[in-house]
């Protein structure tokens, strides 16, 4: 039958389901296939902390967001266009988040008396048929009923194998509707199943069952298209936050020619840096699943003062187990990376949720005056970047430095224009080699115009020497009590830190002019929220501007001044207010803030319109 | 620009490994006997004093690396087995030590202790044992007798107190062994054997801290009641001990008994050690009571308890590493940036 087809500037699909379901999966899937098409998209896959569950309840709702242009993107999307509601519970959960008169695709299966109630609606209460859907479009299908249909003749897959394959039926479904071909997912399936024919089998006939339902049933009278996106010409390819993180750390040990070492210690939402670190054994990386996140950075330091790139990784519990390790690393002087994917807390808090509430934790979490490089990346490409930056500092200025990502760009993807390994910047690294002729001793605290020491490793001959958490003698590096001598080695350390602004660029505007009446200032995953929001406001005229800061310890040595140059600066972030402290602390800006803690990211439209509010006081 | 100085491989003496800093332990302290064994043993151990490097944590036996003239790494707290596993990992060349006390590794370093040792990393462990916390003044620590009068526990300590090296077995180290701070001889035999072990040694070394336990250990140490309260076990042979070595540990089924020698028992009927029986390793390891105890009495064994072979760790990491080299060949920046699926974008 004829349809009409219509063409679409933006989409935001979520797929919502049981945790049981395959939502994660088929949201992937559709990512993929959208971006080899050349479609820009950014992602926000929001899970459950249970592993399982129980089925069909409210808290085992597993969601995965999509957004998807032939603009730019840089938000998964405040609403969506379209939630496809595997059952009562994943309805109820994302009702507030869909558009008014967007559609809903429910699978009436997972609306039984048994998921109705499951999902706690009232006795004899079906949002399918009471009429309290009226302001979308809704379309029902008996996903579960077709799957079974489709896998009539695979005889030896029982029920519960059968309805495990419904997730494709949907992909299918979906693929029609946006007019995408199934390719990349048969060879994804392929790939994952080629070992079990059976299930291969079924899976892609139930895929292409969900294709031809779209096609020959009444149901769906459009289909629709996204051109590809107005993007810098380039190779992309879709990445992943953590995935990017980890290429960033593989790509600094090459370009630095150290070899990279993670000790650490699984933890949600951190532990897929391992899973990828530790498949790359052919680039020399060594990974310790150690026994606990102490020995997790304990063992990173060991690798460090034996020469090789020390990681750690973890999230905001783990960071505070690792804090009295920290404060050796910045005694020892020594390069380590810190790496800490935030998670709400405090304590266990939201593991699956994302927050930015470990910055203040980052710059003072440890005991006495122990500075250390703070960095934070701001979208899942950026993670990359923001990886290579943080181990060339670490190494090139001896001290240990903390990288802060959070769960929300963790998980959440995008294109990525790749970079090729020659036009990384190389990461110079010095060792000490010897004594020269004039050095009768070696003196392992004797600094350089970077007030960096010598790195000198095990094995090299004539440079023994003993360093510890105890306060060292500067220059000498024996054991000083003496209080000149501490006061002097606070002061250095402070110094050392404060003097890596001479070795970053300078901080710049991402959007808006130079001087005006809002300065929108941001830090980490809200970077896409805010930059979204800065671009409407300036499009409506507004004198907004959007800058955003990867270095946040030290800052930049012209931030002062960007700030200085706006009447109003708002700061927004997933915590109760922490950047802003900092700000207000060292420049002694007015700032407000725009805080949200509700464990998922800031919208743009919440920030237009707190900008539109600022502007109209006074 | 530093240029390299080559030094000819010197026949080094104990004093090469002596450094320029003032050894602060209190006058009396165990720990200069075993700093000085250590540094005797050192020239002879085959190693170039640049490959050593020596790791402690804290208290006051973890003060070692400073008077020793190699690399080391005074760390903190509990944490220095774990700080060398990441070392050893990495350097798998470099012969490394690691200095804790009784607070340090089976107090608040416990974790790593047992976990070091199930990986078995070639390294060696000394476990300066006074049965008190020395550097915070006087506190029982987890190797203290029941009942311990200190100044944090006026009443008595209701503590159980570990067995170490129940505890090294427990976790399956590959070598298993104690020695003691008066008796130089010993301790340099068993730090030569812990440092020729392949794989994780666990070396306990009674050491005695004159200010806050003197005379801990004295009954093992003191001439007049070392030989009847002590066993110094050697491969192959029985487990004899006493004044005139007229006494000896026979199994009764699995059950060891002190037997006298003479009339009704000569040497062959004793207990043989075997240092590579791993079930009479763990019983071994378990002639452990409380002399000051009514009850079943034993001597208290020194020497090696038990060791074994078993792969290292660092090594099969490296084998790995290897392996995925060979299989895939070196890693290619370009082709893990650039992944599986890609699409351009045209100009
Ligand atoms: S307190 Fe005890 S263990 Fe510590 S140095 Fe003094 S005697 Fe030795």
């Amino acid at each position: 039958m004829s349809r009409k087809e219509e063409l679409l500037q933006d989409v935001v699909i979520k797929f919502a389901g049981d945790s049981g379901d395959g939502m994660q999966l088929t949201g992937q899937q559709f990512t993929n296939n959208t971006a080899l098409l050349g479609i820009d998209l950014a992602t926000f896959p929001d899970f459950p902390a249970e592993i399982r569950a129980p089925i069909g309840t409210v808290p085992g709702v597993s969601g995965f967001q999509l957004r998807f242009s032939s603009d730019r993107v840089f938000t998964p999307g405040d609403l969506c266009d379209i939630l496809v509601a595997m059952n009562a519970a994943a309805l109820k959960v994302n009702l507030k988040s869909i558009k008014p008169g967007g559609k809903i695709i429910a699978n009436i299966d997972g609306f039984d008396n048994k998921n109705l109630r499951l999902a706690n609606y009232p006795d004899g209460v079906n949002p399918l048929e009471d009429g309290s859907l009226d302001g979308f479009e809704v379309t029902k299908v008996d996903v579960t009923k077709l799957t079974r249909e489709a896998l009539k003749e695979f005889t030896d897959l029982g029920t519960k194998e059968r309805d495990r394959a419904k997730n494709m039926f949907v992909l299918g479904l979906i693929y029609w509707m946006y007019n995408r071909k199934l390719d990349n997912t048969i060879d994804f399936l392929t790939e994952k199943f080629g070992k079990k024919d059976t299930i291969l089998r079924s899976n892609i006939k139930v895929l292409q069952a969900g294709y031809n339902y779209g096609d020959t049933t009444e149901a769906f009278t459009t289909r629709y298209k996204v051109e590809k996106a107005r993007m810098a010409p380039g190779t992309y390819r879709s990445i992943m936050g953590n995935q990017a993180l980890a290429m960033g750390l593989v790509a600094a040990g090459e370009r630095s020619g150290l070899p990279i070492f993670l000790g650490t210690y699984p933890i949600t939402p951190a532990s897929d840096i391992l899973h990828e670190l530790s498949r790359h054994k052919s680039f020399g990386i060594r990974t310790f699943q150690a026994e606990d996140e102490i020995a997790g950075i304990s063992s990173a330091i060991g690798a460090s003062y034996g020469g090789h790139l020390g990681v750690t990784t973890t999230s905001g519990p783990g960071m505070a187990l690792k804090t009295e390790a920290m404060g050796l690393a910045v005694m020892l002087e020594i390069p380590l990376l810190i790496v800490n994917i935030q998670r709400g807390g405090p304590s266990t808090g939201l593991p699956t949720k994302t927050e930015q509430s470990d910055l203040l934790q980052a710059y003072y979490g440890r005991n006495g005056e122990c500075p250390m490089p703070v960095i934070s990346a701001s979208t899942p490409s950026d993670c990359f970047d923001a990886a290579y930056e943080a181990a060339r500092i670490a190494v090139q200025h001896m001290t240990p430095v903390i990288l802060l990502s959070d769960g929300y760009i963790a998980n959440g993807a995008e294109p990525w224009k790749f970079p090729k390994a020659e036009d990384l910047k190389p990461i110079e690294v010095t060792f000490k080699e010897g004594l020269s002729e004039d050095e009768p001793k070696f003196m392992p605290y004797k600094r350089d115009e970077k007030l960096v020491r010598p790195w000198a490793v095990p094995g090299t001959p004539g440079l023994e020497h003993r360093i510890g958490g105890l306060e060292k003698q500067d220059v000498t590096g024996n054991v000083s009590y003496d209080q000149d001598n501490h006061q002097h080695m606070v002061k250095t350390r402070q110094a050392k830190v404060d003097k890596i602004a001479d070795y970053i660029p300078l901080q710049t505007l991402d959007s808006g002019p130079e001087k005006g009446k809002v300065l929108l200032l941001g830090w980490g995953s809200t970077y896409g929220s805010i930059k979204s929001a800065a671009l409407e406001l300036q499009a409506e005229g507004l004198e907004v501007s959007h800058a955003h800061i990867r270095y946040l310890r030290p800052f930049p040595r012209n931030l002062g001044e960007i700030l200085r140059n706006f009447d109003k600066v708002l700061i927004p972030e997933i915590n109760n207010g922490q950047l802003i402290k900092i700000i207000r602390d060292e420049f002694f800006v007015d700032a407000k803030g725009y805080n949200k803690i509700m464990g998922v990211p800031i919208t743009k439209g919440e920030l237009v319109s707190a900008v539109k509010q600022m502007l109209e006081e006074r | 620009m530093s240029t390299t100085i080559q030094t000819p491989l010197p026949t080094l003496t104990a004093k090469d490994f002596a450094t320029d800093q003032e050894v602060r332990w209190c006058p009396g302290c165990g720990d200069y006997s075993i700093l000085a064994q250590v540094q005797k043993i050192m020239p002879g151990i085959g190693v170039p004093k640049e490959n050593i490097v020596i790791i402690s944590g804290i208290g006051c036996s973890s003060r070692f690396p400073y008077y020793m003239n190699t690399y080391g790494m005074h760390s903190i707290h509990g944490r220095a087995t774990a700080i060398a596993s990441g070392l050893k990992a990495t350097r798998p060349e470099l012969s490394v030590w690691i200095v804790t006390g009784d607070g340090d590794s089976l107090s608040i370093g416990g974790n790593h202790t047992i976990h070091l040792l199930r990986r078995n990393f070639d390294v060696n462990i000394l476990m300066f044992n006074n049965q008190i916390y020395g550097l915070t003044k006087g506190q029982y620590s987890p190797t203290s007798e029941e009942n311990k009068v200190t100044k944090s526990t006026p009443f008595g300590s209701i503590d159980h107190p570990f067995n170490p090296l129940a505890l090294a077995m427990g976790a399956d180290a590959s070598f298993v062994g104690r020695s003691m701070d008066r008796d130089p001889k010993h301790l340099q035999y068993m730090l030569t054997r812990s440092h020729q072990h392949k794989g994780s040694s666990f070396l306990e070394i009674y050491q005695n801290c004159n200010i806050f336990n003197d005379g801990a250990f004295e009954i093992f140490t003191e001439k007049s009641t070392k030989p009847e309260e002590t066993l110094f076990l050697e491969h192959g042979k029985p487990l004899v001990f006493g004044a005139s070595q007229n006494k000896g540990i026979r199994l009764d089924g699995l059950k060891p008994v002190v037997v006298e020698l003479g009339e009704n028992y000569t040497a062959d009927d004793l207990w043989i050690h075997d240092e590579r029986d791993f079930f009479k390793g763990q019983m071994l390891v378990r002639l452990f009571d409380d002399p000051n105890k009514a009850g079943l009495h034993y001597p208290r064994p020194f020497g090696v308890f038990f060791e074994t072979d078993r792969p290292c760790y660092e090594d099969v990491m490296a084998m790995q590493l290897e392996e995925a080299i060979a299989l895939k060949g070196k890693g290619d920046l370009d082709k893990l940036l650039r992944g599986r699926e890609v699409w351009e974008i045209a100009g």
